[in-house]
């Protein structure tokens, strides 16, 4: 099993994927933290950091920029970078998009156009798969500017893997309009319905809905259809990137049952996708007791403890209570053994449940030692 | 529960946990991760177990309830799980078809649009269509008088929504819907059901946080837009999986003693399990005051259930606390 270090070695995309709750926030923070110890620029991308966390690497005000972390907090952590530098920013999807437009809008009309648009306010705040694609998109940007050797992405969360990896396609096919070029033609004014059956498929959305699309949709689509080269170019441009050698896909997960299967479905999507894999980070594992006999099945354990603290109440509450850990920790470990066998040679890397909230750069040093497999 | 507001602190204008059940519409919201779906089944149980003719809605196709209950995947039918409790999985297709089979006399038309391609293009494209015919069919089901055929009425209707944004962004769809759609049915629609949420009486939301930072500040935050921009009624915080505090602090202290000593491996490894559930206990307990600091809301506690899998039996467990 590679380590953490060896699988980052000459990579300057990394990208954590899971779902929402299991700390992909925590650990893409502290894997650029970690990275930037070891002397490289680092910037993670992040969506939604914990306050505490933003303070504590002093950036009150993280916006869609990048911000660097004050290389004082290393050296007060107890680490040296060296000439490793950490950078964050917090991703803000329709200011991303507002800005692709922006860049690619031949003119002036035309953006305000497409800004005011309801459809395109619709895309660009609330589609799904608008946030996955913007952060693709910040992702290539930043990439394109060569100024780090590492780019470290917390991606939105996602229930459904597919989401995450569908969203950037699906809605650049939706900018493309292509499906429904086949039903409207352009014309100089607007937009001319081909076909009885479309103008009675729009008269009846209309009548339902109470919304006049034609006259918001023509407007869209004119507006785009000048960008739309743009975006398609842009759009292969970050699929070769994210399946290139300098690429890796980290899988965050939690180790109780379903968390777990998420892990092993989205390393076949990606698998699927052809996309690299690194491997696995596997957060607040049960460590307690694990490996232990059952307390059940030695009754000298009980007995044990009463003669050390001379209260059976106590003892018995000590009992009980390592029951109870060791019947998490023993979950916890058949769950990672099933996830080791479905990676087959890929990396499993395990961090404890710790007891504290990390919300230093310290807290997250402090998971860099599993991460990083440091002493 | 809680302690009383303070002075400096606004005094709590939510109703007491108990009015929650005779709700017709209960919203359970909070970050990913943190319980909503079994928080969610366990109300159901716990209304069931009142007498209420409950049904739980999953809108995100997750199918928790059928593999908790041991059940063929729900989909979109109303299941009956146990006596006055059932579920159903609400999603956006097959409510859009239901709608336009209500909304068109004739079949044959629902079903040419509903197959129509341009028709499913436009649908996706349409500003907040989708939630709009996902939040119109959680409140048909809470009709007295139910639109669907044949289908008989419920006294409350809990949905297991999505996590924060996203959770917000469907109990605000049909307040920006009759916003932008100012005619047609839909429109008239979207007024009436942001009505019934807003309805102090007849709807509420219920946030589930975790004993941790981050659940901490989005419950905090969430609370706010819920009650400021979305004007829905809160019916209660619960602090979920908290961990028992177990050993005084006295105890805690002898055990840290005992632990420099010379032991068989199991007997040290139970002290040490035993410290490490205080210190988690303790930072756990800190978050709840800051939740109750952060928030306006009674927060109700929910234990942490120390089962490698939850199933019916846990979830009852869960419903007593409730």
């Amino acid at each position: 099993m590679a380590t953490l270090e060896e699988i980052l070695e000459g990579k300057s995309i990394c990208i954590c994927a899971g779902s929402g709750g299991v700390g992909k926030t925590t650990t893409s923070a502290a894997i650029a933290a970690g990275m930037a110890a070891r002397g490289k620029k680092v910037a993670v991308l992040t969506i939604d950091p914990a306050r505490r966390l933003a303070d504590s690497l002093g950036l009150p005000e993280l916006g869609n920029t990048e911000r660097q972390v004050d290389p004082v907090l290393f050296t007060e952590a107890g680490t040296d970078p060296g000439e490793g530098e950490l950078w964050a920013m917090m991703l803000d999807a329709k200011a991303t998009f507002d800005e692709v437009v922006r860049e690619h809008a031949p003119d002036e009309e035309t953006r305000d156009r497409i800004l005011d648009n309801r459809i395109y306010q619709q895309i660009s705040n609330a589609l799904a798969g608008s946030q996955e694609y913007m952060a693709m998109e910040k992702l290539f940007e930043i990439h394109s500017d060569e100024r780090y050797d590492l780019l470290v992405l917390d991606t939105p969360p996602s229930r459904n893997a597919l989401d995450f990896l569908d969203a950037p396609r699906r809605l650049t096919q939706f900018i493309e309009g292509r499906s429904l070029q086949i039903f409207m033609k352009p014309t100089g004014l607007g937009m001319r319905v081909l076909g009885r059956g479309t103008s009675v498929v729009f008269s009846v959305l209309k009548r339902i809905t109470g919304l006049d699309l034609i006259q918001d949709l023509s407007e869209f689509f004119n507006a785009m259809s000048g960008m739309v080269g743009g975006f398609q170019e842009r759009a292969k441009r970050v699929n070769e990137l994210l399946a290139a050698e300098e690429s890796t896909f980290l899988v965050v997960c939690g180790p109780a049952g379903e968390p777990i299967g998420e892990a092993v479905y989205f390393h076949r999507k990606l698998a699927e996708a052809d996309l690299p894999f690194g491997g696995v980070i596997v957060n607040k594992v049960h460590t307690a007791g694990r490996g232990e006999t059952d307390p059940e099945a030695d009754p000298s354990l009980r007995s044990d403890l009463e003669v050390l603290t001379g209260d059976a109440d106590l003892a018995g509450r000590l009992a009980d209570n390592f029951e109870d850990y060791r019947a998490l920790a023993d979950r916890d470990a058949r769950n990672i053994a099933k996830l080791k066998r479905e990676m087959r040679s890929k990396t499993v890397i395990e961090v404890p449940y710790l007891t504290d909230d990390v919300h230093d750069l310290r807290g997250l040093f402090t998971i860099n030692g599993y991460l990083f497999g440091e002493d | 529960m809680r302690a009383e507001a303070g002075p400096d602190r606004p005094a709590a204008r939510i109703p007491p946990i108990g009015d929650l059940y005779d709700k017709r519409i209960v919203f359970v919201t909070g970050k990913g991760g943190v319980g909503k779906t079994t928080v969610s089944l366990a109300l159901g149980l716990a209304a069931a177990a009142r007498g209420k003719r409950t049904i739980v809605c999953e809108v995100a196709s997750q199918e928790s309830a059928s593999r908790v209950f041991g059940r063929g995947e729900i989909g979109f039918h109303e299941t009956e799980l146990r006596e006055n409790l059932f579920a159903i999985s609400i999603d956006p297709d097959h409510s859009m078809r239901e709608y336009l089979e209500l909304q068109l006399p004739v079949k044959a038309m629902s079903d040419l649009l509903y197959r129509s391609k341009i028709f499913s293009y436009l649908a996706a494209a349409t500003p907040g269509l989708r939630e709009m015919v996902t939040i119109g069919k959680i409140w048909e089901l809470a009709l007295d008088k139910r639109k669907a055929k044949g289908a008989l009425p419920y006294d409350l209707v809990i949905v297991d929504a999505p996590a924060t944004g996203h959770g917000i962004g469907l109990m605000q769809t049909p307040q920006n819907f009759a916003e932008i759609a100012r005619v047609g049915p839909m429109a008239h629609q979207a007024g009436t059901i942001n009505k019934a949420i807003t309805n102090h009486r007849q709807a509420g939301a219920v946030i589930v946080a975790l004993p941790e930072e981050m659940p901490v500040n989005e419950s905090a935050q969430l609370e706010a837009e819920l009650l400021d921009s979305v004007g829905i009624a809160i019916d209660g915080i619960f602090m979920n999986g908290l961990y028992p505090e177990r050993f005084t602090d006295a105890e805690l202290e002898r055990i840290a003693e005992l632990r420099q000593g010379d032991h068989p491996t199991a007997v040290l490894a139970a002290l040490e399990a035993a410290g490490d559930e205080a210190g988690r206990a303790r930072s756990q307990r800190e978050q709840l005051a800051r939740l109750r600091e952060l928030t306006r809301t009674e927060v109700g506690v929910l234990p942490f259930i120390f089962e490698p899998t939850l199933g019916v039996e846990q979830l009852e467990q869960l419903a007593a606390e409730l």
